[in-house]
């Protein structure tokens, strides 16, 4: 494997042997000294056009795990306030001779281009309302642990602002892949006009298939998207869509809650739902190291990097 | 230090190496890519648990003891071997020694040469510091694995003493690394494989043998297949 820029790159079998090689890395994070040499001497670069925290910590924080050399690429601090392309901006950190890029972009398909450009490893880290493939694959890791190795039949509702969300498009694909049955459920005005061909079923009704979940997957209303999706105002949306204390109480008792954060709390999901015991959000932050190990040590180890 | 202890406990009657192939003999391990010859069955089941029995003898004589000692197997038959001295030690000795195991890929030299994948997650169930670890592993080779299992287990602490101990000490060794527990020292020539079967990791009788590749137009020579021979 050379990039990981989409879900759909990866089947079914390299999906399992990317969570089989995360599980070993979560044994390394739990330790003491929770670094391993294996990849000495590479070079990653996180290079983030749009703001984010938790995933570039993440991703930084795997990367060093692994021993590699991390380089931070601050967008704002950089050439491109001077109107540098992203062509050059890579094609310049790449001369600098590094292994890895790990990239996030508002353009949908940025990282795709990127892959085209330079010799080194893509990751994706989140393209426009495209993909957000380490999401998905850590989510997977978490209901790994919690549900058993197989997820074959286990019933997820992904809830929320599907057209906008890279999650969302990342981990219906994922979860099917490995046989959940994935049910969409947003108000239509939330829905992308090409979910027809996604391998879910879709709902607009929360509460009509609350009763039958294994896992409610809640989405991040972005706010700043309100006036775009025209869904008449927040409490609105937490009234028809919001994961509340009532609605929780509804679920069933062995039901598993995940959010990717960061979250609106008292929006799409109640505060006392998010901390309940159900929840699995505190472990995808968690995993989201291991799993990043997993695909830098897929990219630039296990599979012979560019020999 | 002192030396192997290995062969002192060699059946000599045992056929070793080479002389017939074993003509036409598939066998559970799998023929090799360009045509396998077995030479040598080295150890049966009963061969083999006394060769168990001969080596936890050895570890608790060499410790005055058990009590101090962890058995860290290396993955993946080193960990069932680990578990079979452990039994053994309890039986005789009445002390539950503490089993772990240990996974190397993180830390082997040859990663990005070919793919190395993790064979399972780490898991050393005591703090190792002050302890003696006993590294275990079916065959000694090159010696790269173990050396990667010395760095591997230093992150897990500072034991005070570690021993090695192996079923087969097959030769080539590329670093300065010697078992202080043998169950076979083997001749082997570089190209040959030690195919070691156990029923927890193999799902098959227990035994150890001498494959080789074949010579042009030897008899018995095995029509090419992929099966592992992945040096240790």
């Amino acid at each position: 494997m050379k990039h990981l820029l989409s879900v759909g790159d990866l089947d079914r079998s390299a999906i399992e042997q990317l969570l089989e090689l995360a599980t070993s890395f979560r044994e390394v994070t739990r330790r003491e000294i929770p670094k391993v040499p294996a990849l000495r001497g590479k070079v990653v670069v996180s290079l983030f056009y749009e703001d984010s925290t938790r995933t570039r910590i993440s991703f930084e924080t795997a990367a060093k795990r692994l021993s590699c050399d991390v380089m931070g690429f601050s967008v704002a601090s950089s050439s491109v306030t001077k109107g540098e392309s992203l062509r050059d901006t890579v094609q310049t950190i790449e001369a600098m001779g590094i292994d890895a890029v790990v990239m996030r972009h508002s353009a949908a398909g940025a990282p795709h281009r990127v892959a085209g450009w330079i010799d080194a490893s893509v990751v994706n880290a989140g393209d426009g309302c495209h993909e957000h493939p380490t999401q998905a694959l850590l989510d997977l890791l978490t209901l790994r642990h919690r549900i058993g190795p197989g997820i074959d039949g286990a019933r997820i509702a992904i809830v929320g602002d599907i057209l906008h969300s890279r999650v969302a498009r990342s981990g219906a694909h994922a979860f099917a892949a490995l046989g959940a049955d994935v049910t969409l459920v947003a108000p239509p005005t939330m829905l992308p006009s090409t979910v027809a061909g996604w391998p879910v079923t879709v709902s607009h009704d929360l509460d009509a298939v609350l009763g039958d979940l294994d896992v409610v997957y809640l989405l991040r209303i972005q706010r700043e998207r309100q006036r775009e999706t025209r869904f008449p105002s927040l409490r609105e949306y937490t009234a028809r869509y919001g994961l509340t204390v009532e609605r929780a109480a509804r679920l069933r008792p062995e039901a598993l809650i995940m959010h990717p954060g960061p979250m609106n709390r008292g929006v799409e999901i109640a505060a006392e739902v998010a901390e309940g015991p159900a929840s699995l959000i505190t472990e995808q932050v968690e995993n989201g190291v291991a799993m990043r190990m997993a695909v830098l040590y897929e990219l630039l180890g296990a599979g012979g990097g560019h020999g | 230090m002192a030396p192997p202890t290995g062969s002192a406990g060699l059946n000599p009657d045992e056929p070793t190496l080479p002389a017939a192939a074993v003509p036409g003999g598939r066998s559970a391990f799998g023929a090799g890519p360009g045509g396998w010859v077995r030479r040598a069955r080295l150890l049966d089941a009963d061969a083999l648990r006394r060769v168990h029995t001969r080596i936890a003898h050895e570890i608790v004589e060499r410790n005055q003891g058990a009590e101090a000692v962890v058995l860290v197997g290396l993955y993946t038959r080193g960990v069932a071997v680990a578990r079979r001295l452990a039994e053994a030690i309890g039986a005789f000795e009445g002390v539950r020694v503490p089993v772990g195991a240990l996974d190397v890929a993180f830390y082997r030299d040859d990663i990005a040469l070919r793919p190395v994948q993790p064979l399972g997650p780490t898991e050393v169930p005591v703090d190792v510091t002050g302890r003696v670890v006993v590294l275990v592993d079916d065959v000694l080779f090159t010696g790269r694995t173990v050396r990667a299992a010395l760095d591997a287990l230093t992150e897990l602490g500072r034991p005070r003493a570690v021993q090695l101990a192996v079923l087969v000490d097959r030769g080539h060794r590329e670093l300065p690394i010697r078992a202080d527990f043998v169950g076979k020292n083997l001749p082997t020539h570089e190209d040959d494989d030690v195919r070691v079967r156990l029923t927890e990791t193999d799902g098959a009788d227990d035994g150890i043998e001498l494959w080789s590749p074949a010579a042009v137009g030897e008899a018995g020579a095995e029509p090419g297949a992929d099966s592992g021979r992945g040096k240790s």
